[in-house]
C-alpha cells in the first residue's frame, strides 16, 4: 500500500454548495492492507459527505474497536471522532447524541464489533431508534486477531486456513428489520455506485440508518470457499434497487412515481428516488422487505441497496421529548433551580 | 419490674412484611420523633424481595444526637406472624413487646423478662372497617396510635402527619385518624401511660432535615446541571434516579414549550449506561449514573477510558455488601479499591466519600466540578446505609455565588486567538490539557479521542517514549487533583493524644460516639474523617503525628488501610484494623470494643 498521497489536486474539480473540495472531507493516509473494502467504504463516506456538503464539524464519527473502526481516522479529517471501547460504541453514540441533537452522527462498527460483542448495545440503539446512521464494515472474520471467523460468517463458508465454519451467520439486516430498525440497507464496497447514495439517505434519515456493507478481508478472508470473498459477493449480488438521494430544492419537487421509479419523501425535504429492480417488493412495506430478504438468503444470493425505509420513524430525542435547544447548551440560569426553591424542598422533609 | 424513666433515649423496631403498607406507617413514627424535635435516625432492614418476607424498620432515638445504629431493642412492635419467635428472643432483657392480641400468645413465645402489650389491633380493624383491603392498612395506623399514647407523644403531631400524608386523597383521612385513634385509646385504657421509655419535646432539630442520600445525590444532580442520566436498575441506588427523574420532572421542564431539558435513558446494562456518560460528557453535557458493586464491576473498561482519554464522568456507587451478588439489601463499604483503581493498566480515580445526605448534596455539585475541571471521573462512595435510609441531616444549601466549574474548555474565540492548540499539551504545567467540544469551531479544535495510545496532540502513537510522557502528564495531573480535592474534617486534634480513629462514609455516626463511649472510660483519642481520594497531606500528615491509628471501615479486608499504605508508604503497623462487615450499619458499642480489644492484646501507652 502506498503511503504517500499527493497534496496536488485537480484545480479544476468543483467545490461542493458550502465552498469546500473535495480533499477537505478527506483525513489520514490508510494503514488498512492495499485493497481493504473498508477504504472503498471510507472513499465512498468521503464522497457523500462532501457531495451532500456536510460541514465536516457538524459531524461526529464514532467507532469502536478493530480495524474497521479504525477508519474514522482516514475519512473527515476535520470533524470530531471517538474511538471508544470495543463494541459499546452505540452506547457512546446516545450519550453524544443526547448531549448535542444538532450534529450529524455516523457510528462505523465491524462484525465482530457489532455482532458479537457489541450486540447488546447494537441491538439496543435499534430499538431506541438512535438518530445515526450506522455502517458495518462487515468482513465475515476478525483481521487484527489474524482471521478468526466472526458471527457473520455463513455456515459452510471456508477460511484462508481452509477450516469450514460450522454456525449460523448472524444476518444484521434481518436482525434490525425484526428489532424494528427504521432504515435498512445493505451494499458493497466494491459498488460505489450504489454505496453512496445510501449512505446519504442514511445520513439524512431521522433515526437508526442500519447499512451492512460486505467489505472482503484481503489478507484473510478472500479465498476461494469464503462467502464474503470479492469474487463471490460479485458473483451472488441481487440488488433491491438503483436509488438516488435527490435534495428536494432539485427538480424532483413534486415527482409522481412512474414506470420503475418511486420517490420516496424523506422527513428534511430531501427524496429518495427508487429506480425498482426487485419484483415484490417494496421499501415502505416491512413484511415484503423481509420476505424478500428471506428469499434471497434462501436463494444463496446476497440482497443489496435499500431494503427498507419507514418514512414516519420518531428518533430517541423526539421519543423522549428533550428540548430543541441541545441539551449541552443549557446554561446554569437555566439548569439550576434558585436556593429559594432548595428552601422550599427543605421544608418537605421537615 | 419497676424501671428507672429513661427519657428520648431508646430503639423501637417494627418487625413488618413487606409489601404491606407499613412502611408509610413506621415513617410516620420517625418523623413524628422528628417533629418533637428529638433527634431521630430510622433503618430500614429489608428483604431482597418485592412482597410477603420478613421487613424492619429500626428507629433510634437519642437526645444526645447519637445517630448510628444501636443493638439492643427497647420495644418491639411485633406485627409479622412470621418471624414472631425470633423478634421476641431480640428484645432486650426488660424491654417491651407490642404485638397483635387478637389471637392469644403460645407459650412459647413468652419471656419472663419483657413486658408484654397486646393490642387486638386486628380485632380493632374487622369492628370498625369493612373494606378488607383496609384492615391491613388500618392495622398499621393502629400500633402508630398505640406507640403515641405509650410514649407519651404528641398526638396532635400525628394527626397533622395524617393530613399531610393524605392531602391529595382527603377521603382516607377520617379512617387513618380513626385508627390512630383507636391504638390510642386501647393503650391508655388498658396500660398504664406512659411507659417508662417516654419521649418529651425538645428542639434539637433546627435547620435539619430529615431524608435519605440517594434522594440528596438526586436532587444535587439536578442542581449541578446534569442533563443527562443513563442508569441501569440496581439496588440500592434505583432510587437515586428515581430522585433525578423526580425533581427533573418538577425544575426541568421547559414552561413554554413543556419539552425536557434533561433526558434520562435506562440503558441495556452498566456498561452501556456508563458509555452514554463518556458520550455525553465528550459532547460537553454534565452527565452521570449511578450503581452499586456489581454496577462498578461492568463498568471498569469504561472507567479506564475516561481516565486515559480524559473524559468527565461522574458515577454514585451506593455500596451493598458483596462480593458478586453479595447481600443486595444490605450495606458495606466495600468498592474503595475496586472504585480507586477500577480498569486495567495504570489507573486511579478520584473518589468522595460523603457521610450525610447534606453532604451527599453538596458533595454531588463537587462531584461534577471536580470530573469537569479534571476531565477524568469522579466516583461518588455512598452505601445502602445512606442511600436507602432517612438521617436527621443539616439542611440542603448553596455555596453563597455558587458557579459550574466547567475547566478548561476552548470556545471557538479561544480557538482563533489560541497559536497552538492540542488536546493533551499541558500548556498550564498543572498536566491539565485544555478540550473542545464537538461543533465549536469550522475549522479548528476537532480531534480524535481514543483509548489507544496518542500523543500531545492527539494522535496514535506506538512510540513508548511518547506514550510514557502522557503517562507521567496523567501522574501530573494526579498531583494537582491531590491538592484540589475536599479535605478531611479533622473531628479533633490535641497534640497530646498519641492515638486516633479515622473513618469515612457512614461509620462517622458510629464513630463520634463510641470516641465518647471510650472518653468515659479514660481513652481519649484524636480524629479525623476522611472525604476523599487521593489522600491530601492533611492526611498524611495527621497519620504520622500519631503512633497509633485505629481505622473503621465496614468491609473484611481494610480497603481503605490499604489504600493508605499503597500511595503513601504507611507502616502497616501502624494502622489498626476495626471492621464491621455484617451487612448492617456499624454500631458505636462494636468500634469502641474493637479499639479496646486491639489495646489489650498490643498494650500501648495512651495519653
Amino acid at each position: 500500500m502506498t503511503y504517500a498521497r499527493p497534496t496536488f489536486r485537480n484545480p479544476d474539480l468543483p467545490l461542493n454548495k458550502i465552498g469546500r473540495a473535495r480533499k477537505e472531507y478527506e483525513g489520514a493516509i490508510s494503514t488498512l492492507c492495499a485493497g481493504c473494502g473498508h477504504d472503498s467504504i471510507s472513499g465512498a463516506i468521503i464522497q457523500a459527505c462532501y457531495e451532500m456538503a456536510i460541514e465536516p464539524h457538524r459531524l461526529a464519527k464514532l467507532s469502536g474497536i478493530g480495524c474497521s473502526s479504525k477508519t474514522p481516522t482516514y475519512f473527515l479529517g476535520q470533524s470530531h471522532g471517538f474511538n471508544s471501547v470495543h463494541g459499546r460504541m452505540p452506547s457512546v453514540a446516545t450519550g453524544a447524541a443526547m448531549a448535542n441533537r444538532d450534529l450529524i452522527y455516523l457510528g462505523v462498527s465491524g462484525d465482530g464489533d457489532t455482532a458479537s460483542i457489541g450486540m447488546g448495545q447494537f441491538v439496543h440503539a435499534i430499538r431506541r431508534n438512535l438518530n445515526i446512521l450506522y455502517i458495518v464494515m462487515n468482513n465475515g472474520c476478525y483481521g487484527l486477531t489474524k482471521g478468526q471467523d466472526s458471527a457473520t460468517a455463513d455456515a459452510g463458508s471456508i477460511n484462508k486456513s481452509g477450516a469450514e465454519n460450522q454456525f449460523q451467520g448472524i444476518d444484521l439486516c434481518g436482525l434490525g428489520l425484526e428489532l424494528g430498525a427504521t432504515f435498512v440497507a445493505r451494499s458493497f464496497s466494491g459498488d460505489k455506485q450504489q454505496l453512496i447514495p445510501l449512505i446519504k439517505a442514511g445520513l439524512t434519515h431521522p433515526g437508526f440508518a442500519l447499512i451492512d456493507v460486505v467489505s472482503p478481508c484481503v489478507t484473510f478472508n478472500n479465498n476461494a470457499g469464503s462467502t464474503k470473498s470479492y469474487d463471490y459477493t460479485r458473483e451472488h449480488m441481487e440488488a433491491t434497487a438503483a436509488i438516488d438521494l435527490v435534495p428536494y430544492r432539485e427538480e424532483i419537487l413534486h415527482q409522481q412515481d412512474k414506470g420503475t421509479i418511486k420517490y420516496i419523501p424523506l422527513h428534511d425535504e430531501s427524496i429518495i428516488a427508487v429506480n425498482k429492480l426487485a419484483a415484490d417488493w417494496d421499501p415502505l412495506d416491512k413484511s415484503s422487505a423481509m420476505r424478500k430478504l428471506a428469499q434471497a438468503r434462501n436463494e444463496h444470493e446476497i440482497l443489496t441497496g435499500l431494503i427498507y425505509v419507514d418514512t414516519q420513524s420518531k428518533d430517541l430525542h423526539t421519543l423522549l421529548n428533550t428540548s430543541d435547544t441541545p441539551l449541552n447548551q443549557l446554561s446554569q440560569t437555566v439548569l439550576m433551580p434558585s436556593a429559594e426553591i432548595l428552601g422550599k424542598i427543605n421544608k418537605l422533609y421537615q | 419490674m419497676s424501671q428507672p424513666v429513661l427519657i428520648n433515649d431508646l430503639v423501637v423496631r417494627f418487625a413488618t412484611v413487606n409489601g404491606t403498607g407499613s412502611a408509610s406507617a413506621n415513617n410516620m413514627f420517625a418523623k413524628a420523633v422528628y417533629r418533637m424535635g428529638i433527634p431521630v435516625t430510622p433503618k430500614n432492614i429489608f428483604p431482597s424481595n418485592i412482597q410477603g418476607l420478613p421487613t424492619w424498620y429500626e428507629v433510634r432515638i437519642n437526645e444526645k444526637g447519637y445517630l448510628g445504629r444501636r443493638d439492643g431493642i427497647d420495644i418491639m412492635v411485633a406485627v409479622n406472624a412470621q418471624s414472631l419467635k425470633k423478634d421476641i428472643e431480640s428484645v432486650r432483657s426488660g424491654g417491651y413487646l407490642i404485638y397483635d392480641s387478637t389471637k392469644t400468645l403460645g407459650e412459647d413465645f413468652i419471656r419472663e423478662d419483657l413486658h408484654y402489650i397486646g393490642i387486638p389491633m386486628m380485632s380493632l380493624c374487622m369492628q370498625h372497617y369493612n373494606d378488607p383491603r383496609q384492615h391491613l392498612l388500618m392495622k398499621n395506623m393502629i400500633y402508630v396510635g398505640a406507640l403515641c399514647a405509650l410514649l407519651g407523644m404528641e398526638k396532635e403531631v400525628f394527626e397533622q402527619l395524617v393530613q399531610e400524608q393524605f392531602a391529595k386523597k382527603e377521603k382516607l383521612i377520617p379512617g387513618n385518624i380513626q385508627a390512630l385513634h383507636l391504638g390510642m385509646n386501647y393503650a391508655e385504657s388498658n396500660f398504664e401511660c406512659p411507659l417508662p421509655y417516654r419521649l418529651e419535646r425538645r428542639n434539637l432539630n433546627q435547620n435539619k432535615i430529615l431524608t435519605d442520600g440517594n434522594n440528596a445525590c438526586g436532587l444535587g444532580a439536578v442542581f449541578a446541571g446534569a442533563t443527562v442520566g443513563s442508569w441501569y436498575p440496581i439496588t440500592p441506588s434505583t432510587s437515586l434516579m428515581n430522585a433525578f427523574e423526580k425533581w427533573c420532572t418538577k425544575y426541568r421542564i421547559d414552561a413554554s414549550t413543556g419539552r425536557k431539558n434533561f433526558a434520562m435513558i435506562q440503558a441495556e446494562d452498566e456498561l452501556a449506561a456508563m458509555g452514554m456518560v463518556l458520550g455525553a460528557s465528550w459532547n460537553g453535557a454534565r452527565a452521570f449514573t449511578s450503581t452499586s458493586g456489581p454496577g462498578l464491576s461492568l463498568m471498569s473498561e469504561f472507567l479506564g477510558l475516561s481516565y486515559f482519554a480524559e473524559i468527565p464522568a461522574v458515577l454514585f456507587d451506593v455500596q451493598r455488601s458483596g462480593p458478586s451478588t453479595g447481600m443486595p439489601t444490605r450495606t458495606q463499604q466495600s468498592d474503595v479499591l475496586s472504585a480507586a483503581y477500577a480498569s486495567h493498566g495504570d489507573t486511579k480515580h478520584i473518589l468522595l466519600f460523603p457521610s450525610t445526605p447534606n453532604e451527599c448534596f453538596d458533595m454531588t455539585l463537587t462531584a461534577f466540578d471536580l470530573a469537569e475541571f479534571f476531565q477524568t471521573a469522579v466516583i461518588v462512595l455512598t452505601d445502602l446505609d445512606l442511600g436507602m435510609n432517612d438521617h436527621l441531616t443539616d439542611a440542603f444549601t448553596l455555596r453563597d455565588n455558587y458557579q459550574y466549574n466547567r475547566g478548561k474548555v476552548m470556545t471557538a474565540k479561544d480557538l482563533d486567538d489560541a497559536k497552538v492548540w492540542g488536546r493533551y499539551l499541558d500548556i498550564d504545567g498543572d498536566g491539565i490539557p485544555y478540550r473542545t467540544i464537538p461543533g465549536t469551531h469550522p475549522s479548528k479544535g476537532s480531534f480524535f479521542t481514543r483509548g489507544s495510545s496518542h500523543d500531545p496532540m492527539a494522535a496514535y502513537t506506538e512510540d513508548g517514549d511518547v506514550y510514557a510522557d502522557g503517562m507521567r502528564r496523567l501522574e501530573k495531573k494526579w498531583e494537582t487533583i491531590r491538592s484540589r480535592v475536599p479535605g478531611p474534617e479533622i473531628v479533633r486534634f490535641d497534640p497530646s493524644h498519641n492515638e486516633a480513629i479515622i473513618y469515612f462514609g457512614t461509620s462517622s455516626y458510629a464513630a463520634v460516639e463510641a470516641m465518647d463511649i471510650l472518653q468515659n472510660q479514660g481513652i481519649a483519642l484524636n480524629a479525623l474523617r476522611i472525604k476523599s481520594f487521593p489522600f491530601t497531606e492533611e492526611i498524611i500528615e495527621f497519620i504520622h503525628a500519631h503512633d497509633t491509628i485505629y481505622l473503621v471501615e465496614q468491609n473484611r479486608d481494610a480497603q481503605m488501610r490499604s489504600l493508605l499504605m499503597i500511595e503513601n508508604a504507611i507502616p502497616p503497623s501502624k494502622i489498626k484494623k476495626v471492621l464491621q462487615f455484617n451487612g448492617m450499619p456499624i454500631t458505636a458499642q462494636f468500634i469502641s470494643d474493637e479499639i479496646q480489644k486491639i489495646m489489650q492484646q498490643a498494650p500501648i501507652h495512651h495519653s
